[in-house]
């Protein structure tokens, strides 16, 4: 096991101006499960291939544990790409299935035993090493693709969207296998994603990329809690926060004709704006006597809770087509009618983000 | 309604039921052929005179390999040809089903499993990992990363005495503008561990010849590799009085097929050394050649045989004076052609004219040797029908493996005689699963988890 460090580690691409990844800096811990999130060409399965020597790294440096290995071939890094080679062959036992490539690395059968039957315990397939694969479940087969990689018990995983070919039953019930079992391994694990959801529900801490730069590393709370700046809040989160920009007045922000207060203190961080972004996530809008006024557009029934869909009120049919949609989450006991005006207002103020318009940064604690 | 999404589509493609899961196709349109094991669905379906393997995938996955096929396609870059993809399917009760990615079936193409399932010479594997190795060098050289290099994802046809492997499947492959070295090594890495894996499959089947070792046969890969990739791309360097050496090196490339259309030549500093280095080679030297001379279209070893027999037949009529379009069209009707036509109608499955061709003149060498006299053409073409044409199985539609499969359509279901023990229980999979949405965020839930390890904020 070991840690992973990017030192300003860079990627330009032949022919390009502007790096893939641009000095990543990123300390990964001793059994960490960290995953790079970010839209698709914002650096995140670039900086996984840099790590395992698939890409050239243009400057900076790499290091797993202590060792340099920036420009060590893939096969001396010590890594495994898991759920690479997904093939079963007929004629070999699950057991053989999960083991062969320690054969080819020459490692005596005793040990290769071993380490297939303590792979097999942990994946819950012991029942299973004598069968052939023929009647294996799809995520039986899945297991045994990352029997592969357990068995080799190299110093880090790496992962490349390993759910995207699943369907969407497989993939959450996957996405919690390999948390698990991750976790009871302690190997140090880099995952790629491009979906924030599975990044959150998966990692100690997420690493969130746009256009070759580090945004912000954190865990999935913290990430939740305190985004750093306008582009994270955005990302992180479904239903996503609604981003309100307003004037600054005395006071506060003023959304439509409601004043959201801000203190002082925050307003002077801005010094030289007259707008700012309003960050409120859907579960901490209320509907409240006075607050931000919303003409209902629909209201979507989950349960005991729903979400309303609407648009700030006072605005011409035209105007609506091409407003931003405001989001709420709102008790289905008694829900606001569509077609109706509602206030909606901050339930505590703790939970409300405030960002510079200029410089996208965060501005509150 | 399913969409269809295809550069050159295939009317006929349009009314089959795609509102049928593949696995539930009626048998009447899928024809049993060998194959490789698949992860996904996947059937050979028969419209009119054609067939087209189809393979149920997801729908960003479809349209990637669709796209990545197009594109290795227009680089002459042996792959199967890519025909369709089908979006939008929904079953007879409106729930979703998975895109089809269709391709055209490769005539005369022999998967490993069944050149394996016939019995299989040490010399043969050798030659097959010879065309495995070409292929995976002229991936590289047009900037593709294949990702899963294994022989389930290729398939052999005959090239004279030699085999052409094309890829077929393309799912996790990338194309860049050109590979670095670590994606090569990174591939090679794939290779030897997929192709390990999958001779130790051949090997627990007895379908392994005892001699051949799958470790040994891995390095070989190995080696092989960069042995050509340094022939096709290295730097050599060497005296300004051994310029020969700049010829000998195209010539060399064209002996293993290879044009070259950039070659970089630097005279170093003082002027006394000279530096080359390929910097554009393109395969199919010879199947360019006799395309240009005959209108074949044929794999590289056949062009090659093709053309010797050409250039025989100019110098026995005494034609090398005359231009050698102009023979090579006399060649075309007087020899190869009229071979061809000699075969009956019900033998043309067997072999692809080309290779019948090629195998014909092998025919026509032995009868000679044995008979100490130069067997007539039309004299041979009449021996080899009947003593070898007629003796072969059919590889239009390759022949099928030795052993019953579970499903004729569907190898990935393994055999009719496999363990039937009913599965033991699984643990994993016998609770039940969590009722989670795979797009949205449970952020109570994470809070939760977080609080009960103690590490909130």
């Amino acid at each position: 096991m070991a840690t992973v460090s990017f030192k300003q580690a860079t990627r330009v691409y032949p022919g390009s101006d502007h790096p893939a990844v641009d000095k990543l800096e990123l300390e990964i811990g001793d059994g960490e499960f960290m995953v790079l999130v970010g839209p698709s060409g914002c650096g995140k399965s670039t900086s996984l291939r840099m790590l395992a020597g698939l890409e050239e790294v243009n400057g900076g440096s790499i290091y797993i544990g202590d060792r340099d290995v920036t420009n060590l071939p893939p096969k001396d890094r010590d890594i495994a790409m898991v759920f690479q080679n997904y093939a079963l062959y007929p004629h070999m036992t699950v057991a053989d299935n999960m083991g062969f490539a320690l054969k080819m690395a020459g490692i005596p059968k005793a040990e290769r035993d071993t380490r297939v039957m303590e792979a097999a315990k942990l994946l819950g397939l012991e029942e299973f090493l004598a069968r052939k694969p023929k009647a294996l479940s799809g995520g039986q087969r899945q297991r045994v693709a990352m029997g592969r990689a357990i068995v080799r018990q190299p110093q880090v995983f790496l992962m490349d969207e390993p759910l995207s070919n699943l369907d969407a039953k497989l993939r959450v019930s996957t996405r919690t296998q390999i948390s698990a079992l991750v976790t009871r391994l302690g190997v140090t694990t880099v995952y790629v994603t491009h979906d924030q959801v599975e990044a959150m529900t998966m990692g100690d801490r997420v690493a969130v990329m746009k256009d070759g730069l580090l945004q912000q590393v954190d865990s999935p709370l913290t990430l939740y809690d305190k985004p750093k700046n306008l582009f994270v809040a955005g990302f992180i989160g479904s239903p996503a926060m609604n981003l309100l920009k307003g004037k600054i007045v005395e006071g506060g922000v003023r959304v439509g004709d409601y004043v959201v207060p801000v203190t002082r203190e925050v307003l002077s961080k801005a010094a030289g704006e007259d707008s700012l972004i309003i960050g409120v996530r859907p579960e901490n809008f209320v509907v409240a006597p006075t607050g931000v006024a919303v003409d209902v557009d629909l209201v979507e029934e989950l349960g005991a809770d729903g979400y309303l869909y609407g648009t700030l009120a006072g605005l011409t049919p035209e105007e609506k087509l091409s407003a931003q949609q405001i989001v709420a989450r709102v008790s289905t006991r008694t829900p606001p009618q569509r077609g109706t005006s509602v206030k909606l207002n901050i339930a505590n103020p703790e939970t409300m983000h405030v960002f510079s318009e200029a410089t996208q940064e965060r501005l509150n604690d | 309604m399913p969409q269809f999404l295809s550069a050159r589509p295939d009317a006929r493609l349009i009314p089959l039921p795609w509102e049928l899961p593949l696995a539930d196709w009626p048998t009447g349109l899928l024809v049993a052929l060998p194959r490789g094991i698949s992860r996904h669905v996947v059937r050979f379906i028969k419209v009119g005179g054609s067939v087209y393997a189809a393979k149920e995938v997801l729908e960003h996955l479809a349209r990637h390999e669709y796209r990545l096929l197009t594109e290795l396609h227009r680089a002459h870059t042996p792959s199967v040809e890519p025909v369709a993809v089908i979006t939008g399917r929904e079953d007879a009760e409106g729930n979703p089903l998975d895109p089809v990615l269709v391709t055209r079936h490769l005539e005369f193409s022999l998967p490993y499993r069944s050149l394996f399932a016939q019995g299989v010479r040490a010399e043969t594997v050798s030659r097959l990992l010879d065309a495995l190795v070409l292929l995976l060098a002229r991936l590289h050289l047009v900037g593709f990363l294949w990702g899963d290099v294994s022989l389930s994802n290729v398939l052999f046809r005959r090239d004279a005495g030699e085999f052409a492997a094309y890829l077929v499947d393309a799912e996790t492959g990338e194309l860049h503008p050109r590979l670095t070295d670590g994606q090569r090594e990174h591939d090679l890495m794939i290779a030897t561990t997929n192709l390990y894996g999958e001779f130790c499959d051949l090997q627990a089947g007895n379908l392994l010849d005892e001699s051949l070792e799958p470790q040994r046969l891995v390095e070989s890969i190995l080696a092989r590799y960069r042995e050509l990739w340094v022939e096709l791309t290295g730097v050599e360097e060497f005296a300004d009085t051994e310029l020969s050496r700049i010829e000998k090196r195209v010539r060399r490339l064209n002996a293993l097929g290879f044009d070259v259309a950039e070659l970089a030549i630097d005279t170093l500093a003082d002027g006394s050394r000279i530096r080359i280095q390929p910097k554009v080679v393109d395969a199919g030297h010879h199947s360019r050649r006799l395309l240009r001379l005959t209108g074949l279209d044929v794999e590289e070893n056949q062009a090659r045989r093709l053309l010797n027999d050409l250039d025989t037949f100019r110098a026995r009529t005494g034609q090398s004076h005359i231009d050698e379009p102009v023979v090579a069209h006399q060649w075309l009707t007087d020899q190869f052609q009229a071979v061809v036509d000699a075969v009956p109608q019900e033998l043309r499955g067997k072999r692809d004219a080309a290779q019948l061709y090629h195998e014909l003149l092998d025919y026509r060498w032995y009868a000679s040797q044995a008979q100490r006299r130069e067997v007539p053409l039309a004299e041979a073409t009449a021996g080899y029908i009947r003593d070898v044409l007629t003796t072969l199985p059919d590889e239009v539609v390759a022949a099928a493996d030795g052993r019953q499969l579970a499903n004729p359509f569907d190898p990935s279901q393994g055999y009719a005689d496999d363990d039937d023990t009913p599965m033991p229980i699984d643990p994993w999979e016998s609770g039940e699963m969590p009722a989670m949405r795979a797009d949205v965020l449970d952020i109570e839930a994470l809070r939760r988890k977080a609080r009960e390890s103690g590490s909130a904020l």
